[in-house]
């Protein structure tokens, strides 16, 4: 609902922005044409050291007024600029958490049972075997399919010591089925991956994490050696890396089948692993109650029962964090564009001023033989360049400010950054904001009536 | 050179309409050095501004030459000023910002000449009024009567084909005044149109012929001085309102 509505505000937003842009284009164009019509103007002007000349003049006639306004369109540009950078920041850093996993993987783990279901009382635990992993395999829709055994029960493998010759260490031990690779974000940067075969035959492999490798093997190449976990002897096939960072490289991988073997695990399973593809929400919904209602009927709970199995649907979760990352974006651009509007409307202001105070020279120009035309522009050239710097220094601002921080990277923010388009698109807009700034002024000024402004005082 | 016929202008004040110029008609011949007088009200500097083509007006002619002034757009009416007439104010109106030279320049400015070139001209012109070392001053470093020197040149810098002064030496005291009309008469003698509104009748005499005008009316010397008996002979600078 409130999602709606920011998404309905947001689109009412960019609609009224292009809206003004266009009117300011057409009525600048009306204008124009119709003075330029029958006058005097050349484009030339635009582009010709008197008109510089006129503009630094008058500039530097009103130094301080001019400074404080440029400071507010500056600050306006800055601020957008900061925050559309951060808002980059913290869209990469969204996607760099979801890196460590599949953002269309979905986990589902053991847990209680919350409600009495077929004669069984509530309370009584579940635990998944490897027939619910072969059961799984059945269901459409489901791209690649693993299941983790918890070594001693556990989640991270217990605390067995691992050791090399001389060295030792506990690290996680993760014992899957192959597929697991699609769906924690590791790269095989060494050897391979566990493999059906490994899994068949109860292979001693194992896949080790790169922290795991520097410290055991110390640059010696391990593939195809040996590490002893708790006192059994497993050979090297592979080393990966991980998206997650080095915390998520200390760890080992060994085949399922070989790990309920040797640590006397039976057929038991902790969690099934899954990805669903392009699923969408919904249809990622009807996946994970297949899969669900198969395992309550194997195991006699209540599919309709949340606590009996815990289910971590990733697909969700990014939606989630991506409207919410959307919403914060709009915030962001909101008040971005606001404080900028503050500071255009600033210059109009301060343009407006000037003018008349402006009165009589204008009236003396007009008289001279200077047209409605070239008053505008003179006050337009005005407005944009002093608006258009103001705005560039914001810009450098923004972009120096988001420099420092590029280096940034923490749970919430990497690296933010604005690129190219988003700095063009952000300079023309300046050059469509002093025009609007310049335009009410402008339209004032070429008004201006010389019987009146020549009137003795 | 110049010729109204039955010229009328009203002025909307309120739900009545003030008939401001009354069937003017008169000629200026190309050549002449012609005062316009009247009184406060009279409809003198309405008249000026329409022969200034800063205003317009509701019927009759106005002929500048054989162009026929009426109903212009504000473009061709900035682009007639700016080609036909020359303006010489009583408070002089330079820009305060710039040098004696670049408001001479200035109507060149307008005409599309180049920078240099308009400098080239403008420097011509300072000497004429003989404002040579003067170029690089700025206005408030001068006194009237050299800014009304400086302002003849800005005048004559567009080669018009009228010279309009609204009160030219109101400002300045009488010994500026006769320089000031000295320079406007040699001016004259080149051949140029010259109207002179003004209140002073030695201004007046210094010119070939004076219009009179009495309530939006022309009128004879006669007339103006039997309706006007307490009128005082001079009256520098009264504000030429209309």
């Amino acid at each position: 609902m409130l999602i709606a509505l920011l998404k309905l505000i947001g689109i009412l937003l960019a609609v009224s922005i292009v809206l003004a842009v266009v009117t300011v284009i057409v009525v600048l164009a009306i204008a124009f044409v119709r003075m330029v019509g029958v006058g005097l103007v050349q484009w030339r002007d635009m582009f010709s050291f008197d008109r510089w000349t006129e503009v630094m003049v008058t500039i530097g006639r009103n130094k301080l007024r001019t400074a404080l306004t440029m400071i507010s369109v500056a600050w306006g540009i800055f601020v957008l600029v900061t925050l559309l950078g951060l808002g980059r920041g913290l869209d990469a850093g969204l996607r760099k958490t979801f890196a460590r996993d599949a953002t269309n993987g979905v986990w589902i783990r053991t847990n209680k049972t919350g409600v009495a279901y077929g004669g069984y009382d509530v309370g009584r635990q579940i635990t998944f075997e490897n027939r619910d992993y072969v059961r799984a395999k059945d269901v459409k829709g489901i791209e690649h399919l693993s299941a983790e055994h918890y070594i001693g029960g556990r989640a991270w493998g217990g605390s067995y010591i691992t050791r090399r010759g001389g060295k030792a260490n506990s690290f996680e031990l993760d014992a899957v089925y192959p597929d697991t690779i699609y769906m924690t974000g590791q790269t095989v940067t060494q050897g391979r991956f566990l493999s059906d075969a490994d899994i068949a035959q109860h292979r001693k492999a194992a896949v080790i994490g790169k922290v795991v490798a520097e410290f055991l093997f110390e640059g010696d190449p391990p593939i195809g050696d040996w590490i002893v976990i708790a006192g059994i002897p497993f050979q090297v096939v592979g080393v990966f890396s991980d998206a997650g960072g080095p915390e998520e490289e200390r760890r080992i991988f060994l085949p399922v089948s070989t790990a309920q073997l040797a640590f006397n695990g039976g057929e038991k399973l902790g969690q099934l692993q899954m990805t669903l593809g392009n699923a969408g929400p919904e249809e990622a919904q009807a996946i994970i109650d297949q899969v669900v209602g198969q395992l309550a009927e194997a195991h006699d709970f209540d599919p309709n029962d949340r606590q009996a199995v815990r289910v971590h649907n990733n697909i969700e979760q990014f939606e989630r964090f991506s409207k919410l990352f959307w919403m914060i974006s709009m915030f962001v651009i909101v008040i971005g564009l606001g404080t900028l509007a503050a500071g255009v409307v600033g210059v109009s202001n301060i343009m407006m001023i000037a003018v008349k105070e402006r009165t009589k020279e204008i009236g003396v120009r007009k008289a001279l033989g200077a047209t409605p035309a070239s008053i505008v522009f003179m006050v337009l050239q005005e407005s944009v360049f002093l608006t258009a710097l103001a705005g560039l220094i914001g810009l450098v601002g923004g972009v120096g400010l988001l420099g420092l921080m590029s280096g940034l990277e923490n749970e919430f923010i990497r690296n933010p950054s604005i690129n190219l388009t988003t700095g063009l698109a952000a300079t023309g807009f300046l050059v469509l904001a002093g025009a609007f700034a310049g335009y009410f002024p402008a339209r004032a000024a070429a008004r201006v009536n010389p019987i009146h402004a020549l009137r003795d005082q | 050179m110049l010729r109204l016929s039955k010229l009328n202008k009203y002025y909307q004040v309120g739900t009545h309409s003030l008939h401001v110029l009354r069937d003017v008609d008169f000629e200026v011949d190309d050549g002449e050095f012609v005062a316009i007088m009247g009184a406060s009200g009279s409809g003198k500097s309405t008249l000026l501004n329409i022969l200034g083509i800063l205003d317009d007006y509701d019927s009759g002619e106005y002929r500048l030459g054989d162009t026929l002034i009426r109903k212009l757009s504000e473009s061709k009416a900035a682009e007639y000023r700016n080609r036909f007439i020359g303006f010489v104010f009583q408070s002089f109106n330079l820009l305060p910002f710039k040098t004696a030279l670049e408001n001479v320049a200035l109507p060149l400015y307008y005409q599309g000449v180049t920078r240099r070139k308009r400098n080239q001209v403008a420097m011509q012109y300072l000497e004429r009024v003989g404002l040579r070392d003067w170029a690089d001053h700025l206005p408030s470093e001068m006194s009237g009567g050299q800014k009304q020197r400086v302002a003849i040149a800005r005048a004559l810098i567009g080669k018009p084909r009228l010279i309009l002064a609204d009160e030219p030496t109101g400002a300045l005291d009488s010994e500026t005044s006769q320089q000031i009309m000295d320079l406007l008469s040699e001016i004259h003698q080149t051949g140029i149109t010259m109207l002179v509104v003004t209140h002073d009748p030695e201004v007046a005499a210094r010119t070939q012929r004076t219009i009179r005008l009495r309530d939006g009316k022309v009128v004879t010397a006669q007339e103006a001085s039997v309706s006007n008996p307490g009128m005082p002979a001079a009256r520098p600078s009264n504000p030429s309102l209309s």
